[in-house]
């Protein structure tokens, strides 16, 4: 066994921590306040090669691994997760079914646009009454010839409106239930496709969520993704890596918070010290760092999984579950530590405890990462 | 048309460390990166070979650690790069510095355009780039902001001044130094990182290169360092709000006397 990153992989969590000092720290902060996802910025990653890392040659990658791109998410999401989920939302959850799931022909018209940057990818699973029960879909395709035609909406659409790929899931045979679910590519302009409210949330502010509505959206044949009834399994499947990417912003906000708290411990003094000579704090920072490495041993185990081919669906949820909910008491402990300072908007660390709250949610509640992890110890 | 650019590996701080004994850098431990100047002179190497064509080479002498700093070149998009590193290089000064890179320089053969960063964030002297020009005999232009037109015979650029600019039209090959106005450096691409990882750097020892060896390392270099301190900070300066100058006056000469000035 062993536990230190390759020279490739150490090379590319540089390039993503240069990006994320240079680029995303200085805005962070405005951008959060505004409620605003720049696209140029995501441009400047996909030019940067941080949404090729780990596809093929082939299909325009840089053929790099899992655990390469997932250390990509952590250093971005150390100083601007929500662009760490805006990349997580385009490889792992668009480009990644595509490239398991679709064509030839599917995965040179749609992947390598993703893998390139060029275009950015969304996941429509989730509907307003099919949440954590994602098989309850009430958004319908109906055959029509050799067309599809879809209706229904989905909501908290990360990417949603912005997007120009989109794999959307629907209804194909009411009867089947789970196994009636058909996966669809879905692409922003297609007549009938719009988009609902921009939800406003607690956290996260400098992604994009939004509500899809089709209406009579005529899907020709070649834009199915997998076989009918399929949907279910690819969505599962989808999610299995999706996880690691959540698990990967949460890391990256339990670390970015733990080192503010640091940095600010050493500064601030009271009583005619710095705050950190307390050993009440100084322990509380040694909880907070020995967290954050368990939750970064999962998080890498589960990439490591995925990059030999193994099973990986319960180590992701592990690894998903444990690294959120140290994520919520790390940044909650940060904020405790800076003050009344902490609550301050003037400074990082309500923002990462805002942030962090979402990802003990998406991607699977981690009531049902829970179910995941007991279903296959159990089994 | 082949371009080489000198680079220079330097800690990643403003607070040098220093041996006290060797009055040399300590470079264990101190994160290191690519001279910033430095990438702005790979930066404008690789807008040459877009416009014109040809290879960029990047040359370095330091330990065998710089090879990161090399890689990170080619991650930019250089096409190679050569480390020159041997004992027999420690020590060095900017002359003996620029004796070896010059040495690496003649045994590449055929280079139409040089480039170096204006100087170095750790040392400041400038002086490596000009050295160089100097032995190899060729002309040089220091500080350049823009670089105009090239052609086989003459090099057109723009050279920084405090109250503008020259233009200077120079017999190539060239040598340049350039300020870090003259372009952004890009951001290396994942691809391009992955493809510097997979190539060979040659290292050149001493042996390899044609060098006068007393020319080199502590023995070459004229420089000593007697002593390297922190300069004591200067206490801010105390400013004086008034609403009239004759009010600013009074208060001064009032202030003046206090402290005993006068």
């Amino acid at each position: 066994m062993q536990f230190q990153l390759t020279e490739d992989q150490q090379m590319v969590q540089k390039l993503a921590r240069d990006f994320a000092e240079k680029r995303l720290a200085p805005s962070v902060a405005e951008r959060d306040e505004k409620e605003e996802f720049s696209r140029e910025l995501f441009n400047e990653m996909g030019e940067m090669g941080l949404t090729s890392i780990c596809f093929p040659e082939a299909y325009g990658g840089a053929a790099g691994d899992v655990l390469s791109y997932i250390l990509a998410v952590e250093e971005l999401s150390k100083v601007d997760d929500g662009i760490g989920i805006t990349l997580s939302a385009t490889v792992s959850l668009c480009a990644w079914p595509i490239y398991a799931y679709g064509t030839e022909e599917q995965k040179q018209k749609y992947l390598v646009p993703l893998v390139e940057g060029e275009k950015l990818g969304a996941f429509g699973l989730t509907e307003p009454n099919a949440g954590t029960d994602a098989a309850a879909q009430q958004t319908v395709a109906i055959a029509d010839g050799d067309d599809y035609i879809l209706n229904g909406s989905k909501v908290f659409i990360t990417n949603g409106g912005e997007a120009e790929t989109y794999v959307v899931f629907a209804m194909t045979d009411k009867s089947r239930g789970t196994r009636g679910i058909t996966a669809f590519i879905v692409e922003k302009d297609m007549p009938g496709f719009t988009f609902g409210k921009k939800e406003h949330k607690m956290g996260i502010h400098t992604s994009l969520t939004n509500e899809l509505v089709f209406q009579n959206v005529r899907l020709p044949k070649e834009n199915m993704l997998g076989k009918v009834g399929e949907g279910f399994k690819i969505a599962m499947s989808t999610l299995d890596g999706g996880r690691i990417g959540v698990a990967a912003q949460a890391l990256g906000i339990a670390q970015g918070a733990l080192d503010h708290a640091i940095r600010y411990s050493k500064e601030r003094v009271q009583f005619g010290k710095p705050i950190a000579h307390n050993q009440a704090l100084a322990f509380m920072m040694a909880d907070m760092a020995t967290k954050i490495d368990a939750a970064r041993l999962l998080v890498y185990r589960a990439a490591y999984l995925k990059d030999q081919g193994l099973p990986y669906s319960k180590e992701a949820a592990m690894a998903k579950l444990y690294a959120s909910d140290i994520a919520m008491e790390v940044t909650t402990d940060a904020v405790q530590i800076f003050g009344g300072y902490g609550y301050s908007r003037e400074y990082p660390v309500e923002r990462l405890m805002r942030n962090a709250k979402i990802t003990q949610i998406y991607e699977g509640t981690n009531q049902v990462q829970r179910m995941v992890i007991s279903g296959s110890i159990l089994k | 048309m082949d371009i080489v650019v000198c680079v220079k590996q330097v800690p990643d701080t403003t607070e040098v460390r220093i041996d006290p004994e060797t009055n040399t850098l300590i470079r264990q431990g101190v994160p290191s990166i690519v001279n910033p100047f430095d990438k702005n002179a790979v930066e404008a190497a690789l807008q040459l070979r877009e416009k014109y064509g040809g290879k960029v080479t990047i040359l370095s002498m330091g330990p065998l650690q710089s090879k990161e700093a090399l890689k990170e070149c080619l991650a930019m998009g250089a096409d190679e790069a050569v480390l020159l590193s041997d004992r027999a290089f420690g020590g060095s000064d900017t002359l003996a510095t620029s004796h070896a890179l010059a040495a690496g320089l003649r045994k590449m053969g055929k280079v139409d355009i040089i480039l170096c960063g204006k100087q170095a964030i750790d040392g400041d002297t400038a002086q490596v780039g000009p050295e160089i020009a100097e032995h190899l005999g060729i002309t040089q232009v220091t500080y350049v902001s823009k670089i105009n037109t090239v052609d086989e015979q003459v090099i057109r650029v723009e050279r920084e001044h405090e109250e503008g600019y020259e233009v200077i039209e120079a017999q190539m090959p060239v040598l340049l130094t350039v300020v870090k106005s003259i372009n952004e450096p890009r951001y290396p691409t994942v691809k391009g990182t992955m493809k510097a990882n997979r190539k060979e750097i040659p290292v050149w020892t001493v042996d390899d290169v044609e060098v006068d060896r007393d020319a080199l390392g502590l023995k070459g270099s004229p420089t000593q360092v007697r002593r390297i301190f922190t300069p004591e900070r200067r206490v801010q300066g105390e400013m004086m709000q008034a609403d009239t100058a004759r009010e600013a006056a009074a208060l001064l000469v009032k202030r003046l006397v206090e402290v005993k000035i006068i």
